[in-house]
């Protein structure tokens, strides 16, 4: 008798399609999990039509995954149909599941971003023509989706049964995740299927003081590679970002970035790496430092949006920049 | 003609520690001293305690203004230095608000020791008029 | 075990009070419908035996579990209520309290819309806060039988003796090289006239003769760490350069030090050698060789005194000492210094040699003082015919200070009625602004010196000094306000009566403690009317006039509050702290180490990648927590749970 394969359709949002190289990847290293998988729809690497997957009965499909942020009518469409479609669906990566790089779009408007990016030195564009939701070319109406102000995480689209974070996922955590689903074992809904501990329980630096001087940018000095990039006075992300990557970038001599989101008991990232740095840059002598010093001191932090909401700011609390003027 | 009705009344959320500035608002109270009614007390063991998180909730919620009032650093904290954490985060945090378009006037730190009831009650006035002329907190119209 | 939250509501009216401003049905009607609230009542004086009733009652028969009361502020009632739960079996930390009275009706009088909205506001914060209140186990600490009394004047001796007498081990460290304060300076006190040092004297001796004190001299609490129970204390040990227990006091080195610096015990209006004794009843009566002053503590430089010292007590080799204590309560009684009226040159002090103050007075008419009890001009050092009081001085201005010194009426009475026993002839005016003889006897006393001494009252403040450069006499101009005329009298000699300002070395003490003082220095108790001698740091307490400006008797009474607060603290030999320390969640903790060093209890180590939290040594403040980038730590009352709660029902919908 034949095991029934799980089916899986996956879909994307605002991606990188880095994500979707995460799931070649498990082709790669994990053939027999992925031979217990059937993907019935994936436009990325496989062949099906939006319209046959349109057609299929609802919750018919185990299993979806949708990368990608909100960012466009598209995404949003997508999303909503493999939810329809899929009986658990997984929030894979860190623009699905935080809003990812993507995010940062949420600190301008569609207006502001379109009249940048369609104006470049470098883009031959005299006209200054923007895309339009809308056009006649030939007698034809062409249609293109609504690029959204505010970009969007995917719970805030549709219900999100797991998340998996990261960017993207490491393989051994999707590994992890697929093979809770093939058994059953899966947590309860709304989880993350990740560790809900720290970064640095995997790092393989040493940690020794928290009591940072000097901010350094990772070019401005050649760290340490024994020791924790932190007490280096490089902003590290890891203390605020969940372990299950295998700290790869630290060993690569990069700092963690954040990628993986903050544990569930970390409401806002960004305001966790505020709350922390804000404690440990200028500990040791705190109590003779004067107002002017404190500025000057954590002026060393040049872009704390940028740098802590890199993957984060859809998901944080104000979720974006606000735009209306005084 | 300006309509009363609908004149703006800022709602101002205040983080006190328990051993300074919370004691310097009840002083205010025994000495009857009036101030204006827009503050909303949350009573901290010590201002070290206020995470950044707790302030952007309170803008995602709709307060129009957040005073955080803490020991006189550097040596009045209960707690020897909690205060100076306060300071050192709160920068930074203003930093943050700047990017995220939001007025860095409307989070505000003060030093209010327990003796200093007098001077609360100025501050709560003083910020509320602030307030009152910066308008509602950006966050409520979207 | 995570029941389902029962809260009920309790309004108080407190009189007036609250009642008087707030529309105590509509809050009732409002708090009766918020998520969670399964009753709620209103009642004059929840504080009450009946108040508390209603508590009990809901609590057995509507089996509530978390109680709210909107109230007064929780540094008043806090505990009260707490008690009410804890005898009705519920946990006293299933309760919270809705301050809206100092926080709400006594600061917005005459808005009572506003402050009924601020009294929901405020309730409905309180009711969610409470609907996520944990059960804790208060922390229980040994506490031992030892108190440290720092400061040896008249209020630390009588904690001392006290504390002694009880059977406590008493440390008593003073920072000078005798204890006596700045009652040994006093000539005879108000209103008995008792001779200061008679009285003080056999005191001191007790505290060198007492078994159970431990007194050291010349020394200073340097660092004080811990808590109750279990403060450990450094104290820095100076040297004195002679064995206290070999020196006989012959006083032959003093008769040979070639060095002579003004004496501070007789208000630098004489002089005392390097090598010197402070005064003849000291306790130790150990005689302390000034190494600020003295040639070199060499024979290359002096050594006279050695040389004559026969006992051979003195020892240039002596070196500071380092001591350290372990004791479970503390008693501050660090004293005052007088007001020095060369800070505003007042009245021209210090420039005008005939000026002089109270204490420069007072050791004039000590006979063991620098001119044996004959009260002369310091120009021409004959007596005055003549003399003007200024009160005041210091005191009661807003550019010196706003208080009032409490003494200053009474020593100025004090010192006059001295003057006129001596020299009847002596025409002595005081120009006064107030008299305050509140105390025993005090009215007495004063209408005394009217009546029977001749003592002159004019009520005015004294603008003005001038001085005649000749003959050194002093003319002072002042409105008569009584008469409503100015005036302007010449006079011999002024004295100015000089206000109570903290010990110098008050601020230092503060920071050690990390105990609060008012805005004028003098310590703070934990409540201006009911706990007067404790601060809010659990086993520091306060006496004298380091908590504020106050007579002997008053000084002594405070002493003796502060021993019986201290004893009630060291005898049951336990002491409940509340459990306001944080958890760590180790299965959220990487070891990061950020919280490690940012505590300033050093309460937190790394052990194999997670951090461990001290409970004994963890003050709950809960820097740790916010600061931790993971949300692994959880302060014990003061959740981000609790307080996100708070936030989130802070602004009306």
């Amino acid at each position: 008798m034949s095991q029934t394969k799980l089916k899986l359709a996956i879909g994307l949002g605002a991606t990188c399609s880095g994500c979707d190289m995460a799931i070649v990847d498990l082709a790669e290293k994990l053939t027999n999990v992925f031979n217990a998988v059937d993907i019935v729809f994936w436009p990325t690497a496989s062949d099906q039509k939006l319209k046959e997957f349109e057609q299929l009965p609802d919750a018919s499909v185990d299993l979806g995954f949708y990368h990608g942020s909100i960012a466009n009518e598209e995404n949003k469409e997508i999303a909503h149909l493999l939810r329809k479609k899929t009986k658990t669906l997984i929030s894979f990566g860190a623009c699905a599941c935080h809003g990812g790089v993507p995010g940062l779009a949420n600190l301008t408007t569609t207006k502001e971003l379109f009249a940048t990016v369609y104006a470049t030195p470098s883009t031959a564009n005299p006209d200054l023509k923007q895309p339009q939701t809308k056009t006649t070319i030939g007698g034809y109406s062409l249609v293109l989706p609504e690029k959204f102000d505010t970009v969007q995480c995917l719970n805030e689209c549709i219900d999100v049964d797991y998340y998996l974070p990261g960017c993207p996922p490491e393989v051994p955590l999707v590994e992890k995740a697929i093979e809770a689903i093939l058994t059953g074992k899966l947590p309860a809904k709304g989880e993350t299927l990740a560790p809900n501990r720290i970064l640095c329980d995997e790092c393989p630096r040493k940690r020794e003081e928290k009591k940072i001087p000097k901010i350094y940018r990772i070019q401005q000095i050649i760290p340490d590679q024994e020791k924790c990039l932190l007490d280096q006075g490089v902003i590290c992300l890891g203390p605020s970002t969940r372990m299950g990557c295998g700290a790869r970038c630290l060993e690569a001599n990069m700092p963690c970035r954040g990628c993986m989101g903050p544990t569930s008991k970390a409401l806002d990232q960004g305001a966790k790496m505020i709350a922390s740095l804000g404690s440990i840059l200028g500990l040791e002598g705190e109590e003779a430092m004067t107002e002017e010093e404190v500025k000057q001191l954590m002026d060393q932090v040049k872009d704390p949006l940028g740098l802590f909401y890199m993957f984060t700011l859809p998901a944080s609390i104000l979720k974006r920049r606000n735009m209306t003027q005084k | 003609m300006i309509d009363m009705s609908s004149k703006f009344e800022p709602q101002i959320l205040g983080f006190l520690c328990n051993w300074c500035s919370y004691a310097g608002a009840d002083l205010a109270g025994t000495g009857r001293t009036q101030y204006s009614p827009n503050l909303r007390i949350i009573r901290v063991m010590c201002s070290g305690r206020v995470d950044p998180t707790f302030i952007l909730a309170a803008m995602k919620n709709g307060a129009d203004g957040v005073l955080i009032a803490g020991c006189h650093p550097p040596s009045d904290c209960h707690y020897l230095t909690g205060n100076l954490k306060a300071r050192r985060r709160y920068h930074l945090l203003l930093k943050l608000l700047d990017q995220l378009g939001i007025e860095r006037e409307r989070v505000r730190l003060e030093w209010v020791s327990a003796s200093e009831g007098e001077r609360f009650a100025k501050i709560v006035d003083e910020f509320t008029e602030q307030i009152r002329t910066m308008g509602p907190n950006p966050l409520k119209s979207s | 075990m995570s029941e389902q939250p029962r809260i009920g509501v309790y309004l108080c009216h407190c009189g007036t009070n609250i009642a008087g401003v707030i529309d105590m049905k509509r809050l009732l009607a409002y708090a009766e419908k918020l998520p969670n609230v399964v009753v709620a009542r209103d009642y004059t004086y929840m504080c009450s035996d009946p108040g508390q009733q209603l508590i009990r009652k809901d609590i057995h028969e509507s089996k509530i579990n978390r109680v709210v009361a909107a109230a007064c502020s929780p540094t008043l009632h806090e505990p009260t209520f707490r008690r009410v739960l804890e005898e009705e079996g519920l946990s006293p930390y299933f309760f919270d309290m809705a301050n809206i009275r100092e926080q709400d009706t006594w600061v917005h009088m005459k808005n009572p819309e506003e402050a009924l909205q601020i009294a929901q506001d405020t309730i409905r914060m309180s009711a969610a806060r409470a609907a996520r209140l944990e059960e804790l186990k208060p922390k229980e600490v040994k506490v031992g039988r030892r108190a440290l009394i720092i400061g040896g004047g008249i209020s630390g001796i009588s904690a001392a003796l006290d504390l002694a007498n009880a059977g406590f081990t008493v440390y008593l460290v003073e920072k000078s090289p005798t204890i006596g304060g700045r009652m040994a300076q006093l000539d005879k006190t108000f209103p008995t006239m008792d001779c200061s040092s008679c009285i003080l004297t056999p005191k001191m001796v007790s505290i060198s003769r007492h078994p159970n004190v431990k007194l050291f001299t010349y020394a200073e609490v340097k660092d004080v760490q811990g808590f109750v129970g279990n403060f450990k204390v450094k104290v820095l040990q100076k040297p004195k350069y002679v064995d206290e227990k070999k020196c006989t006091s012959c006083n032959e080195c003093t008769k040979i030090c070639p060095v002579e610096v003004p004496d501070e015990f007789n208000a630098n209006l004489s002089w005392r050698k390097a090598i010197y004794i402070p005064f003849p009843q000291a306790v130790p009566p150990s005689y302390v060789l000034d190494e600020e002053n003295c040639l070199g503590l060499t024979p290359l430089a002096c050594g006279k005194c050695i040389d004559v010292c026969d006992p051979d007590a003195i020892d240039y080799d002596q070196r500071a000492k380092e001591i350290e204590l372990d004791v479970d309560t503390i008693i501050v009684a660090t004293g005052y210094d007088p007001y020095n009226p060369l800070n505003e040159h007042e009245y021209n002090y210090g420039m005008f040699q005939n000026v002089v103050t109270s204490l420069e007075m007072e050791r004039m008419l000590n006979a063991s003082g620098p001119t044996s009890g004959k009260v002369v001009r310091p120009s021409d050092l004959k007596e005055p015919k003549r003399i003007v009081y200024v009160q005041c001085v210091g005191s009661r201005n807003e550019k010196t200070n706003l208080y009032c010194s409490r003494v200053c009426c009474m020593y100025a009475v004090k010192q006059a009625r001295q003057l006129k026993e001596k020299h009847p002839e002596i025409e002595v005016r005081i120009f006064y602004v107030d008299i305050r003889a509140f105390g025993k006897g005090f009215e007495e006393f004063y209408e005394r010196a009217a009546k029977d001494y001749g003592v002159l009252f004019t009520r005015g403040r004294v603008a003005e000094i001038l001085e005649d450069p000749k003959e050194k006499n002093l003319t002072v101009r002042v409105e008569d306000t009584l008469l409503g005329t100015p005036l302007e009298l010449e006079t011999d000699m002024v004295v100015l009566s000089v206000g109570i300002t903290p010990s110098v070395d008050a601020n230092e003490i503060r920071k050690i403690l990390k105990i609060p003082a008012g805005p004028d220095g003098f310590f703070s108790e934990a409540h201006p009317k009911l706990r007067p001698v404790d601060t809010v740091v659990d086993g520091i307490l306060i006496a004298g006039t380091a908590a504020g400006p106050k007579d002997i008797p008053d000084a002594v009474a405070q002493a003796k509050a502060a021993a019986s607060g201290a004893a009630s603290l060291m005898a049951p030999g336990v002491y409940v702290v509340e459990p306001y320390y944080a958890t760590i969640d180790d299965s959220i903790c990487g070891g990061c180490g950020t919280c490690v060093l940012l505590c300033p209890f050093r309460a937190i180590t790394i052990e194999d990648k997670r951090a461990k939290l001290n409970e004994a040594l963890c003050k709950g403040c809960g820097a740790c927590a916010s600061a931790c980038p993971a949300g692994a730590i959880k302060p014990n009352h003061f959740t981000d749970e609790q307080i996100m709660a708070q936030v989130e029902q802070a602004v009306a919908k």
